[in-house]
């Protein structure tokens, strides 16, 4: 992945309008922002500013109407959604507040699902598994379905699953909302790890300033727009 | 790029975790199932109706008897023959032959009326103006009771199914047809076979008596054995004397009873496919429901990265294998309930005596196997485009 200036993540002067019958939500308006390789961000805002709005266009999960949103050198706004999926299985790891994890599957196979898009073989995908699930410390509840886990150990499998096929970036969205303060401290100093000791380049939304301490940079969605101080 | 073994393993992983979830849905996924089951048996079990009088029809004819009639007839009724014509016939290749010669019997038939036992009403029964090689040809023909007509007289031997649907037809008994008079002689079986349902005389009485001239409407013919039909069939057809077309009885008796066997199949058919609009409804309300219980789920899987084909051939294989899992319960049901069941109680006109069985053959079980397949695909198509379109940002909010 190509970065010019370190620059990862270049979103230029993006509108995103919804539209619901004949009303039509501005919920992005000429926003800009850059996020540099290797940073971890913080997005906050208040309920309903457009913070998973804007999270998605970066993942390439929703398109913006208008504005360019640049990933590393690609153009994301312009790829079709067949082109889109292939890019997203690449470069893009997702981590749900509500985990998202299939509950028919085990711990490992949720976690392997993503490789199943890779040219991977049985074997090698089993080690990433098992690579994935040691750094999320869960080495040894890789055969349990996530019923049988708890809030906090279903998040971290979720996080392994969006590490496993090591992301250019990775997007969380309220990694913490579901969890109490101290599975939720637990997540976030993965994810501070992760990026500290990996390298990872994060974006995450949150409501937790508790939470947003942990990044290394601070972003406020208000009225459409970024600012990088609490407009309040 | 994804490779296709690649692609492969999208759709099988997806699939494979649709199936899984399958139990979280038992009773719709249920009430699918029984409903195509419920097709198929249906379906099933009409055809092999339709399937078992046909067969049995071909059963009543032989393989080594031929019919000549002239070309263009279907039936003996629309069919007729010169007394010219029937001795060529008789001197062709390939017929059995005794004492007297060839076995083939020129014949003609009219319908009289005659008052039902039953009901006093009248009704229709051929009569058969027979040759006097007749018996020889037909096998299984058997004298039951009195003895056969004189040729050259005004007599007449009634088979038993028509002896025991009609009345005044008992030994002794006369029977005024116009000017005419008819003795019964005698009555006879045949096997079963359609002939019993009528009455028959010496051709030669019948011609007169029905101004008839000196024609015939076919000769039915025993062959010397059952391959030398199409050398008997080869000489008549090029035989510039005769206009004919000669089948095997057995064929004959099959294309007879095509109208029935039709009729059967259609109201087979109608039935089934009302049934199978249930079954539809009902496979495509479990996908509508399994998609919709996992809108999040497969949002999800798309979020990831794996592609819309994915999706929707997943969610139509897991209505297939719903479908298929119904169709094959539906068609073992079909052949335990079915096969062999003895229909002994029609009394079709003209085949008074027709027993037959009905028959569940494996293509016919492999057919509504296709039908419960289609009716599985159809159902799990909408739902599938459904998942597949709808855009993952949206699906990813709902919970
Ligand atoms: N698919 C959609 N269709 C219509 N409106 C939408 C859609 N997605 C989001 N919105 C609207 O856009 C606005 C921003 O939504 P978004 O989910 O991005 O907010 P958010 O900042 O993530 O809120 P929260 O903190 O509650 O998660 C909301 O008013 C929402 O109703
Ligand atoms: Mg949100």
């Amino acid at each position: 992945m190509s970065t010019t200036d370190g620059v990862l993540v270049r979103v230029k002067e993006v509108d995103k309008v919804f539209r619901r019958g004949s009303e039509e939500i501005h919920v992005l308006t000429g926003l800009n922002l850059e996020v540099k390789a290797g940073e971890f961000l913080a997005l906050m805002g208040p309920s309903g500013s457009g913070k998973s709005t804007l999270l998605n266009l970066i993942g390439g999960l929703d398109r913006a109407t208008r504005g360019t949103v640049e990933i590393g050198g690609d153009r994301v706004d312009q790829m079709s959604d067949h082109a889109l999926s292939g890019w997203r299985a690449r470069h893009i790891g997702l981590v749900f507040q509500f985990y998202n994890l299939l509950p028919v599957l085990t711990a490992e196979r949720n976690v392997e699902l993503p490789l199943l898009l890779t040219h991977l073989s049985k074997a090698e995908r089993r080690k990433h598994v098992e690579v994935a699930l040691g750094m999320v410390g869960l080495s040894h509840r890789t055969r349990h379905y996530p019923r049988q886990m708890s809030g906090g150990e279903q998040q971290r499998v979720g996080i392994a699953r969006a590490i496993v096929t090591d992301p250019t970036i990775l997007l969380c969205d309220e990694p913490t909302g579901d969890l109490d303060r101290k599975s939720g401290d637990e997540i976030l100093a993965l994810l501070q790890a992760l990026s500290r000791d990996h390298g990872k380049t994060i974006v995450m939304v949150t409501h937790d300033p508790h939470a947003s301490a942990r990044a290394s940079r601070t972003v406020y969605l208000n009225k459409g727009q970024l600012f990088s101080e609490n407009p309040g | 790029m994804i490779s296709i073994a690649n692609w492969f393993s999208q759709v099988a992983s997806i699939t494979l975790v649709n199936l899984r979830t399958v139990t979280e849905r038992k009773g719709s996924a249920l009430t699918a199932a029984v409903g195509i089951a419920g097709v198929v048996l249906v379906l099933i079990g009409v055809l092999s109706i339709a399937e078992g009088f046909r067969h049995a029809m071909r059963a009543t004819g032989a393989d080594d008897v031929a019919l000549v009639l002239r070309t263009g007839a279907d039936t003996e009724m629309t069919s007729g023959l010169q007394r010219e014509e029937t001795r060529v016939i008789a001197d062709a290749p390939g017929l059995a032959r005794d004492d007297n010669g060839a076995l083939a019997s020129p014949e003609l038939f009219v319908i009289i009326n005659l008052p039902k036992r039953s009901t006093g009403t009248d009704a229709n029964v051929p009569m058969r103006g027979v040759g006097p090689s007749a018996r020889a040809v037909r096998a299984n023909v058997k004298l039951e009771q009195g003895r056969w007509f004189e040729p050259g007289r005004n007599e007449v031997v009634v088979g038993a199914g028509a002896a025991r649907a009609f009345a005044g037809t008992d030994v002794g008994h006369t029977i005024k047809l116009g000017t005419h008079e008819w003795l019964v002689v005698g009555v006879f079986s045949a096997g079963g076979g359609a002939a019993e349902s009528e009455i028959w005389t010496d051709a030669a009485v019948l011609q007169p008596a029905y101004h008839r001239g000196d024609t015939y409407q076919s000769v039915l013919a025993r062959l010397s054995s059952t391959g030398s039909f199409q050398a008997f069939k080869d000489a008549l057809t090029s035989n510039p004397r005769l206009s004919v077309k000669v089948l095997r009885q057995s064929e004959f008796f099959a294309e007879q009873s095509t109208f029935l066997t039709n009729f059967i199949r259609g109201i087979g058919f109608f039935i089934a496919f009302m049934m199978a609009l249930g079954a539809f409804f009902a496979a495509l309300n479990t996908m509508y429901g399994a998609v919709a219980a996992r809108v999040r789920e497969i949002a999800t899987l798309r979020a990831l990265g794996f592609g819309t084909f994915a999706v929707i051939v997943s969610v139509l294989l897991e209505s297939l294998v719903v479908a298929i899992i119904g169709g094959a319960s539906g068609a073992v049901i079909a052949y335990l309930a079915f096969n062999g069941y003895q229909a002994t109680t029609m009394n079709w006109q003209t085949f008074s005596q027709v027993a037959f069985a009905f028959r569940v053959t494996p293509s016919l079980m492999i057919q509504a196997i296709v039908w419960a397949s289609i009716i599985g695909l159809l159902g799990g198509l909408f739902p599938a485009i459904h998942a597949a379109r709808t855009p993952i940002a949206t699906a990813l909010r709902e919970t």
